[in-house]
Formats: C-alpha cells, sequence, structure tokens
C-alpha cells in the first residue's frame, strides 16, 4: 500500500492504495463518490469518465497512483455552487438527455470537456466528441441536442423529443 | 488484475534504472497495458510511468525542419500542437481511439506496443522517421519487426520521435466501428526523394510499406497511377471484421484515398 493524495472537486483527497487501485475504485470505494460509473470496465463505454487537470479521461483505466498531485473533477463537484444543477446537467433535464442515467455522468463530463474546448459544437463535432461515451437507451439525439442546448444553440427546429 | 508496485521517476535517467530490474515494464498511458494486465495478460512485478518525466513531454521544431514529439506525450496534445507543421499527422493522432483516450495514451506506449492495427507505426514508417531511446536512434525501416516486435531492448525507453515533414501527406483509415482500430489504414507521405506508402491494419506481419506504390506514385503523384497494383491476400490477417481478401482490396482503396487527399 502506498498514500496517494491529489485535490477531488476542490478539496484535499488522500487515502492508502495498492498499485493496481484504479482511480475509479478510489473515488468510488475511498471516497464514496459513487456518481462516477463503471459500466464496462474495458474502456469503452465512458460513464466513468472524469476530468484529470481539466481532460476528460477513464477513470477505470487510469491508476489511482497516477493521478498523485492531481486536480480531479467528478460529476459531483459540477453542481452549481448553491447546489442548483449546471448549464449541462440543466439542459440534459430539460431536453430528456437521459432515461436509465447510468452514462449520464460520463457524458455530462464528456460535454463539458468539449464545451471547454469548444464551445460552440456543430451537431457532428458533439457526436463525434461522444464517441467514447455508449448509451443504451436514448439513441444519443436527445443528448446532443442537450449539449448544444447547453451551449447557447437554438434547437426548437430539431425534432421533438 | 494481479497487484504490483508503481514509480513515477521524473527523469529518463531513474526510468531506465528502474526498469532494469527483473519484473519491472514501463507504462505510458495505460490506455493498452492496464485493459491488458486487468485480463491477466500480463503481469508485471513493477510498472514504471514514464508520464511524469517533463523531458518526455511536448512537440519542438528541430533545427533541420524535423518534427520531434516527446516519447510520453498524449495523443490530444500530438492532434493540436502538431497541426499547424505536419497535418496528416495531426490528422492521425487526431482520429486515435476517442477523446479520453487521447488524453491519456501516449506516441511512444503505441509505438513500443506495436498493434497491428494501430495508427501510429504507418506515420512513423510512411514518413521514415526516427525513434529515438534513451541509448539510440532507431531508424523506421529497422525498428518494426512485426505483430508487437520492435527493435526495443529489454527496458529501452522510447523518449522522442524525429519526423521529416513530407511535401504532401495524407493517413485514410477504414476504421474498425467498435474498437477504432485501422480495418485497414494507409499513410502515404511524398518528400522530394520519393514517395512512402505504409499500410497498417492488412498484415499479419504488422505495419508495411507497400513498395510497388511507392515506386509508381514516386513516378506520378496521382491516384491513378497505382491501377492495377495490388496486394497479395496471402499473409493479409482475416478475422470476424474481414477476410484477407477483404483488407487486401482496402489496401488499394485506402492508398487511391490517401493519395487524392494528400496536401
Amino acid at each position: 500500500m502506498a498514500q496517494v493524495s491529489m485535490t477531488v472537486n476542490g478539496k484535499a483527497a488522500s487515502g492508502d492504495v495498492e498499485g493496481r487501485t484504479l482511480l475509479v475504485q478510489f473515488l468510488r470505494e475511498n471516497l464514496h463518490l459513487t456518481g462516477t460509473h463503471v459500466g464496462c470496465d474495458t474502456s469503452q463505454c465512458g460513464a466513468c469518465v472524469v476530468h484529470v487537470n481539466g481532460k476528460a479521461v477513464k477513470a477505470c483505466t487510469m491508476l489511482a497512483a497516477e493521478a498523485e498531485g492531481a486536480e480531479v473533477r467528478t460529476i459531483e463537484g459540477m453542481a452549481n455552487a448553491d447546489g442548483s444543477l449546471n448549464t449541462v446537467q440543466q439542459a440534459f433535464q430539460d431536453h430528456h438527455g437521459l432515461q436509465c442515467g447510468f452514462c449520464t455522468p460520463g457524458m455530462v463530463m464528456s460535454a463539458s470537456a468539449l464545451l471547454a474546448e469548444n464551445p460552440n459544437p456543430t451537431e457532428t463535432e458533439i457526436r463525434a466528441y461522444l464517441e467514447g461515451n455508449i448509451c443504451r437507451c436514448t439513441g444519443y439525439h436527445n443528448i446532443v441536442k442537450a449539449i448544444m442546448a447547453a451551449a447557447g444553440q437554438d434547437v426548437s427546429k430539431i425534432a421533438a423529443e | 488484475m494481479y497487484n504490483f508496485d508503481f514509480v513515477r521517476p521524473k527523469t529518463i535517467a531513474d526510468a531506465a534504472a528502474a526498469l532494469g530490474h527483473e519484473g519491472a515494464q514501463a507504462l505510458g498511458g495505460g490506455q493498452t497495458l492496464l485493459p491488458t494486465m486487468k485480463q491477466r495478460l500480463a503481469s508485471p512485478e513493477t510498472l514504471v510511468s514514464l508520464t511524469g518525466i517533463p523531458e518526455m513531454q511536448g512537440v519542438c521544431k528541430a533545427d533541420d525542419g524535423a518534427i520531434c514529439i516527446g516519447g510520453a506525450t498524449p495523443h490530444a496534445v500530438v492532434a493540436a500542437e502538431v497541426a499547424a507543421h505536419y497535418p496528416a499527422l495531426a490528422g492521425l493522432a487526431s482520429h486515435i481511439g476517442d477523446p479520453a483516450v487521447r488524453n491519456r495514451g501516449t506516441i511512444g506506449g503505441s509505438l513500443a506496443n506495436n498493434d497491428p492495427s494501430a495508427c501510429y507505426p504507418s506515420a512513423v514508417l510512411g514518413s521514415g522517421a526516427t525513434v529515438v531511446t534513451n541509448t539510440r536512434q532507431i531508424a523506421a525501416d529497422d525498428y518494426f519487426q512485426g505483430m508487437f516486435t520492435t527493435a526495443l531492448h529489454e527496458g529501452e525507453i522510447i523518449t522522442e520521435v524525429r519526423f521529416p515533414v513530407p511535401e504532401k501527406a495524407s493517413y485514410q483509415k477504414f476504421e474498425q466501428p467498435a474498437s477504432r482500430f485501422a480495418l485497414v489504414g494507409v499513410f502515404v507521405a511524398k518528400y522530394a526523394d520519393g514517395v512512402r506508402v505504409a499500410v497498417t491494419g492488412a498484415s499479419e506481419e504488422g505495419v508495411f510499406r507497400w513498395t510497388e506504390a511507392e515506386e509508381a506514385l514516386s513516378a506520378n503523384f496521382s491516384a491513378d497511377a497505382i491501377n492495377g497494383l495490388t496486394v497479395p491476400a496471402d499473409g493479409m490477417i482475416g478475422d470476424l471484421h474481414g477476410s484477407k481478401e477483404y483488407r487486401a482490396h482496402l489496401v488499394g482503396v485506402m492508398t487511391k484515398r490517401a493519395v487524392a487527399a494528400a496536401a
């Protein structure tokens, strides 16, 4: 076991981990931040996407020890300071961008990373950016729509939800 | 996965020393190695992370105009920082895996693994790039030695890759949509002294140069120049995603597309 320390959602976090402890295990099992999901555990599905130093990564395919000293943000750190949903989260609710909700934390984290890089993405750019996030409920349409809306685009002409 | 010790040295010298121990294995971005370890197909005693070494990070331009990429540079950084200098290489990097994979996976990791369907080997071989390690420089033509096999010695570290910039180039990937690896990918680069054509995803021997196409394209750099040229199906990869014959056919199709798109 070795000590690992990082900043998670703005707060210092540390714990003893094995070499093989994945970042997602550390977040869920040590810090009890269970909003980050494990879907496939093979880096295909994107349910475990978090931000490490501002970049979207799959927390199931990164060791906790590799995040030593890093700034980590999870879905629990995305809401506004007053606890209300942030723009992306609210857009997912408004445009029915989720059904069962399992993929949603990863979708929100990927969408936020996209908008940080590219504040006004096209539908094509959004779909390309979500290649590593799988949703088995929605058919993606309303997720894409929610992200376009979160970017401030007029989505009223896009087919009804 | 089986447990292991984890170390993250800050210098190449410390990393080389750590890799000198029995059972030690280098870790780049881990986007292939960690899934492999989860399946217990690899069980190193010590993982030596190469991502904490500042001198192995980033992109620069050498005095001779070559683009130098640190061995631990993630694909997303190559996609962003190489775009102005070598667009075909940046374009290749921007279509590896998905955005989260590109933020972790590194050029050195991809080349050390030499997956027969990975994208980067075709750029390195197609550009006649130089693989720089902690002990020597290896020409691309000597580096790739078959599927998952390279000229690297045990514990040798890819510190940098140097790409001479061509007049024109393009990488065209026929994507296997579930994995986003290349079912067949072709990198075509036109230099003053000739054209290089490197094919990934197709051969059981891993990345290879299609020399007949290189000769034809060196004489006449147009898609029509390779009309009638074919790659034998024998020795191609055949699997549930595509037969040997299908991949052999795609080599010609993707080469033509790459020539037509070269810029």
